[in-house]
């Protein structure tokens, strides 16, 4: 494999720095909420991977329209890192939130609009690699692969835009909430908490996106050697 | 002042909270170096395959001059 370019190995580095940063801000910088107490901390990390995941969940269905108009399996090798790194952070988003509403709501889990988009959008996902592995054609598996991963796409503006739609308990943090809803108000340290959170969790998912996309290209490479090799 | 109800100590989920982040994204970090590392030894591998296939090979006979038949030679 090729040594790897140096600006992802300084990407990697900041990366580490970012979320040690992040977690420092989270844990020591931002006040204690008072009504929660510190478990309000999980909050952070909590938005931070929800809106990286969600951001590559939309990612992966457009470059699944760009591998259905191109046709080229880079594409599709795009899509599926988008897609996995994505599975890992709203798997960690759900996992947070749970963990937060068993103080705050007196239950691990509730199947409110919020909750039950969010698992049905991290089991479309779990569904979409099942998919995949079905089938041994690579560009079958591209084409199908695109189609899933498009529809499934949709998912994500559902699951960001349910707490705005339907009566739900969870909070709203950007953005108008309506009237009978929940809003977080929060003080100048928790915003710099917040928002620094945000951006360290879009340059660990841009990091770990481009090494899984090598990870895929090194894959593609070690396929095309063995049916060199067998033939 | 006195009504106010004290902080609840939730700290224990916190705690809970950032071990799962971490684990996962550990563990995530994880799977991909140790996919990495077996891809990179299949490539090896693989490439050593093709080397010494393309030396078990027998070598192609040079072109020798062509031959032009002719009756004589077919009569031979």
């Amino acid at each position: 494999m090729q040594d790897k370019p140096v600006t992802l190995k300084i990407l990697d580095i900041v990366s580490v720095i970012l979320l040690g940063v992040s977690t420092y801000l989270a844990l020591v910088f931002a006040p204690t909420e008072l009504v929660m107490g510190d478990v309000q901390r999980v909050f952070y990390f909590h938005i931070g991977t929800a809106w990286t995941a969600l951001l590559g969940f939309i990612l992966a269905a457009v470059f699944s329209v760009i591998y259905l108009i191109k046709k080229e399996l880079k594409w599709d090798r795009l899509q599926v890192a988008a897609i996995e790194v994505s599975l890992v952070f709203f798997f960690i988003t759900i996992v947070l939130g749970s963990i937060w509403a068993r103080p705050a709501w007196n239950t691990w889990w509730t199947w409110d609009p919020r909750l039950t988009t969010a698992a049905v959008t991290e089991l479309i996902y779990i569904a979409y690699f099942m998919l995949r592995q079905g089938i041994d054609d690579p560009d079958r598996r591209a084409r199908f692969g695109a189609v899933y991963a498009l529809v499934g796409g949709i998912s994500a503006p559902i699951t960001f835009f349910a707490i705005r739609l339907f009566r739900s308990i969870h909070p709203v943090v950007i953005g108008s909430a309506n009237a009978n809803q929940e809003k977080m108000n929060m003080t100048s340290d928790m915003r710099v908490a917040f928002f620094f959170a945000l951006f360290a969790f879009t340059v660990i998912f841009i990091d770990l996106f481009w090494n899984r996309i090598r990870l895929g290209d090194l894959q593609e490479k070690v396929e095309q050697l063995k049916l060199k090799v067998t033939i | 002042m006195f009504l106010q109800t004290p902080t609840p100590d939730t700290s224990g989920y916190m705690i809970a909270g950032y071990a799962v982040a971490f684990i996962t994204m550990a563990l995530y970090v994880a799977s991909m170096a140790m996919r990495s590392r077996n891809l990179n030894q299949d490539l090896a591998t693989l490439e050593e395959m093709e080397k010494s296939a393309a030396k078990e090979q027998p070598a192609k006979p040079k072109k020798s001059p062509a031959k032009t038949v002719t009756k004589k030679s077919r009569k031979k």
